[in-house]
């Protein structure tokens, strides 16, 4: 293996750009990669290389006639829910075993047209619905840093996969934290971009006024340049946002001078770990010695977002995934009547984490309990944007922590769904208004484990966070420490 | 209908499995009866806020009239969307004989 | 006791729209099943549904039309139910906030004028097709997808007579209104009927049975006849009904139970978040009312005022769109002949057109051909005799009226000179009958005109015939 695998998109940029390497070469590079630390961690569900070098001969092509790009030729490993035409997409179910997608996801489609490749399919809990990658029906993916150890989730094979440099970057999808707590949990940087600011068209959908597609990355700067890409206005999504995007990269300048950092301490009081706890402060204060400055706010309805989330959530989902059923596409429970069919194919072949949470949404949503659980919720969910509008008036970026724990030992929480639904307190708030939020490397558990900061920003306020989140990650440093299980 | 005062403690599971068609086994039925209980358990937090005069939040970011003109379009490759049902017939998706179900 | 029946009808109508309600497919008859799909009309992973403009036009435009108010605020909403036709396994529907409510519809039936009023009409998508096969089912999604208007009376209708004629009333206007194709075999216009029978002295409304599956008006009708007789009969022997949906068998004539209450669907609606809002402004309203088609009132007053037809002719002409668009087109070709065209089309191409059952798209005679033959009639190059076997060659074969005059030789004969040679031989040859009338026998004179007709081959310009013999008999 050569070692452009273990390199950022900025550093790969500059090699294809001096022509010191080529498309072609890093496919190769990834690929060898996979095949050398893959069968530890799992990360990936498919590869189909043949196929991903074919395109890296296109990019290597395009380049040669002039054309420029800040990910032209560069791989991108795709969340296993995102569809590439020609390419399987299982959600990590049984349910679409041996579904092919007829079309591209629209963040996909903005992948091809600058000329980077959609590499491999990388494991998630099924349909996105958990918070450790253990509820892929595929098998779990293991956390590069300790391999008895979860990589977090629903996003854990994206976040594994470019931790243990397998994937130079990869896409994700991030409806309660998906994105940010399994970068945390691996030590990368995960991006979940604002409600609207990436197309949903070709996401399964999950929770659809929840889900957004974000960037897991070696550097705040390759997730500036990746969002750069995939973002922007897509016709085929109603919600889609129809704001220019700016050119993210221009507003990483290195400085945390005149940024008002906000820190509610209601976000440190919900069952944080101390060590984490102690993490996150000591990455604030070293910001305030980059010339940030502290103000200190509160944000009273934390602790009714998960309530609010496991509602909600919940509820869209049990009517987003009706679709599957053994009928048009996917795996079938043959039966003699449609209606048996139907319920066969459904108890076989979707996990539990998925049954509990359509049968919650059912619930909830079923003839006289609309008002007492759904109304309620969306009226709570208002309460909860309040206090985030309350709080950008004071600050310009929220931070805190991503998740309450490092990444726990496989097998720990997968008997108490509501332990396992609380982890999500701290990512939550963020889904539930629609802002953005980021999850950036900052230090170390005694034990090793990676540990994340949250920054927090209103709407379509991304250069903002990754402004903070570049200066702290250029000053602090921990971006640049690999994990060396796989040193030889 | 679920005419029957709404029972806020205790999720009907086979109810609801009857309704998101799922066949779930009895092992199953019992221990998504404890789980969700113990979630109902604690969403019923809400009910400590006081929600009057606040609106109901749908949206994230609420938009109006997104609309697309009327035009034709071809889509995705139709062979490819059939070729994705586990069972044809004449190129019709085929199923068991369906009940009548207007 | 006297039973009443009370009659509500929910009515589909899928719209004319170029495309697909949530996405670009074609709203076609297909020759081959599943071809008009795409990802988001068969309910693929990831697939969102965007709002066909011209579908909300439709809706507020069939809402002006039946007075209704158009809502300036409206939503979708998910109805969850499974079923294998249904891609998603919900419908997107609008549940508490229709694009239109209230308004109302004029019927008449049996000389009696009566008012139906409108509860709501709102806008949702239609779901594929199944086919039954041996042992099995297929399903077509090429309908999936295609917008569908619900509309929604009140309770007003009291007899299967009525509910006919609504339904008649109500395709007419979507006709006129060019929202829907109202191809009643293709399935455009289908209809659920609540019928329920109390006392009709009664504030309090009987059990009522929603039935389903009629493919016709007429069926409509056969059903509710069934329906009102078996409830009336229940009612009256003291046999309890249960509120239920009931299934018409078109064949066997009669209605059976599908479902009771007890297990009716709990269908979990919630506003679709992958939706926005419809929000209309008022100026937007009125301009799409302002691009509405005349509408059959307006047009049988322009018929009265502008081409100056009697009230009746008006009546008649406009009853069908087409038969109307067809007579203004004869209008046009018979350089503006109003009366002679309304004539024509109220007699000969409605006859026509009842004894083949087809519309007067399908009929060989050409408007412009029509109207043709009525300037030839005018111009007296026919007379009307002839000009009505001309009518039965282009019913047949189509063609232009003027062709066939010339190749016929129909032509007729105003050259004095030629018919006084007919003249003179019909005297010449029935001395008797010339004797009669010159002795005061009136009748004689019509038998010597029949023979200069026969003799002229019908071309002769009767009116001349007429004079000249009077002239010559003298």
């Amino acid at each position: 293996m050569s070692e452009l695998a273990l390199k950022g998109i900025q550093e790969l940029r500059g090699l294809l750009e001096s022509g010191a390497c080529s498309s072609r070469e890093i496919i190769e590079s990834v690929y060898a990669r996979i095949q050398e630390v893959d069968p530890k961690i799992n990360a990936y569900l498919k590869v189909d290389v043949e196929s991903a070098l074919l395109e890296a001969d296109a990019a290597d092509s395009r380049r040669s006639v002039g054309e420029k790009g800040p990910l032209l030729g560069i791989p991108v490993a795709i969340k296993d829910l995102l569809n590439v035409k020609g390419q399987s997409c299982s959600c990590a179910s049984k349910i679409l075993e041996g579904y092919i997608s007829p079309y591209d996801a629209g963040c996909v489609a903005k992948l091809r047209e600058a000329g980077a490749i959609p590499f491999g399919r990388v494991n998630m809990d099924e349909f996105a619905m958990g918070a450790s990658t253990e509820r892929s029906a595929y098998g779990i993916t293991r956390n590069p840093w300790n391999l008895d150890h979860v990589p977090g989730g629903s996003s854990g094979g994206s976040a594994a996969a470019v931790a243990a440099d397998e994937a130079i970057v990869s896409l994700g999808s991030d409806t309660g934290g998906s994105v940010r707590q399994p970068a945390s949990f691996c030590g990368c940087v995960g991006l979940k971009p604002s409600y609207g600011r990436v197309s949903r068209f070709g996401l399964t959908a999950f929770a659809s006024s929840l889900d957004q597609v974000g960037v897991l990355s070696k550097s705040v700067a390759d997730a500036a340049d990746t969002l750069g890409v995939v973002a922007g206005h897509d016709s085929r999504d109603t919600t889609s946002d129809r704001a220019a995007v700016p050119d993210y990269g221009k507003s990483l300048d290195g400085s945390m001078k005149g940024t008002k950092i906000g820190i509610a301490e209601e976000f440190f009081g919900v069952g944080v770990n101390p060590e984490v706890a102690e993490r996150v402060r000591d990455a604030i204060d070293f910001c305030v010695s980059l010339g940030a400055e502290l103000v200190s706010v509160s944000f009273p309805h934390l602790k009714y977002a998960v309530s609010v989330y496991y509602i909600l959530a919940p509820a869209e989902a049990s009517a987003n995934l009706s679709r599957f059923d053994g009928i048009r596409y996917g795996n079938r429970v043959e039966a003699e009547d449609p209606v048996t069919l139907m319920c066969k194919t459904r108890e076989a072949h979707f996990g539990d984490e998925v049954k509990r949470r359509i049968l919650l949404g059912t619930y909830v949503l079923s003839s006289g309990y609309y008002d007492a659980y759904y109304v309620k919720a969306l009226k709570a969910r208002a309460l909860i944007k309040q206090d985030f509008d309350k709080v950008f008036e004071k600050c310009d970026v929220l931070m805190s922590p991503v998740a309450p724990t490092t990444a726990y030992r496989i097998g720990a929480e997968l008997d108490d769904p509501l332990a396992l639904y609380l982890g999500d307190i701290c990512t939550i708030p963020s889904n539930l208004a629609g802002g953005c939020g980021l999850s950036v490397p900052c230090g170390f558990s005694d034990a090793g484990l990676p540990i994340g900061l949250q920054i927090l920003g209103p709407a379509f306020a991304e250069e903002r966070i990754l402004r903070a989140g570049f200066a702290y990650e250029q000053s602090a440093g921990f971006q640049s420490q690999r994990t060396s299980l796989f040193n030889v | 209908m679920n005419e029957k005062a709404p029972d806020l403690d205790h999720v009907d599971i086979t109810y609801v499995a009857k309704l998101a068609r799922i066949e779930l086994s009895v092992v199953e039925t019992e221990r998504f009866q404890t789980d969700l209980d113990a979630v109902l358990a604690y969403i019923h937090q809400l009910n400590e806020l006081d929600l009057g005069g606040v609106e109901p939040m749908s949206h994230p970011t609420p938009r109006k009239n997104v609309l697309r003109e009327d035009v034709v379009s071809r889509g995705a490759d139709r062979e490819e969307m059939i070729r994705n049902a586990p069972a044809t017939i004449q190129g019709l998706v085929r199923v068991p004989q369906m009940m009548e179900e207007l | 006791m006297t039973l009443l029946p009370t009659i509500g009808l929910e009515t589909h109508v899928q719209l004319n729209t170029r495309s697909k309600i949530w996405c670009g497919c074609a709203v076609e008859t297909a020759a081959n099943p599943n071809t008009h799909v795409c990802p988001v009309c068969m309910g693929y992973p990831g697939a969102l549904p965007v709002l066909n403009k011209e579908a909300v036009k439709k809706t507020v435009q069939t809402g002006l039309m039946l007075g209704c108010t158009i809502a300036l605020k409206s939503k979708h909403d998910r109805k969850s139910y499974f079923y294998p036709d249904m891609p998603k396994n919900y419908q997107i529907t609008q549940y508490d906030q229709p694009l239109c409510l209230g308004g109302s519809l004029e019927i008449e039936v049996s000389g009696r004028q009566k008012t139906v009023h409108i509860n709501r009409i709102h806008l949702e998508e239609d779901v594929g097709k199944s086919t039954h096969l041996r042992g099995a089912s297929g399903i077509d999604y090429n309908r999936a997808g295609t917008p569908l208007m619900e509309i929604v009376t009140e309770p007003d209708l009291h007899s299967e007579e009525e509910a006919f004629a609504y339904l008649t009333a109500l395709k007419r206007i979507l006709e006129y209104g060019n929202v829907s194709h109202c191809n009643l075999e293709e399935g455009n216009i289908r209809c659920d009927v609540n019928v329920s029978v109390a006392e009709a002295d009664s504030h309090m409304l009987g059990v009522k049975a929603e039935i389903k599956n009629m493919n016709t008006f007429r069926g409509v009708h056969r059903a509710l006849v069934y329906e009102i007789k078996r409830q009336t009969r229940a009612v009256e022997t003291g046999i309890p009904l249960v509120q239920e949906t009931r299934r018409w068998d078109d064949d066997q004539g009669m209605t059976s139970s599908m479902r009771t209450k007890e297990d009716a669907h709990d269908y979990r609606y919630f506003p679709d978040p992958d939706l926005a809002e419809i929000a209309l402004s008022a100026e937007q309203v009125e301009v799409w009312g302002a691009e509405l088609p005349e509408l059959p009132e307006r047009r049988r007053q322009r018929f009265i005022r502008d081409l100056e037809l009697p009230d009746y002719d008006a009546a008649v002409l406009v009853a069908d769109l087409h038969v109307a668009n067809y007579f203004e087109q004869v209008v046009a070709a018979a350089a503006g002949s109003a009366k002679a065209s309304s004539n024509w089309v109220m007699t000969e191409v409605m006859r026509e057109l009842s004894e083949s059952g087809g519309s007067p798209a399908d009929l060989k005679v050409t408007p412009k051909a029509l109207g043709t033959l009525i300037l030839l009639v005018e111009k007296k190059v026919l007379n009307h005799a002839k000009a009505k076997e001309v009518f039965s060659l282009l019913v047949k074969s189509g063609g232009d009226p003027e062709q066939i005059v010339k190749n016929e030789g129909w032509a007729q004969v105003s050259d004095s000179s030629a018919i006084e040679g007919f003249v003179k031989s019909v005297i010449d040859e029935n001395p008797s009958v010339v004797e009669d009338y010159r002795n005061g026998k009136h009748a004689a004179l019509q038998f010597l005109m029949g023979q200069v007709m026969r003799v002229s081959k019908g071309k002769a310009n009767p009116k001349i015939v007429l004079e000249l013999l009077k002239e010559m008999l003298a």
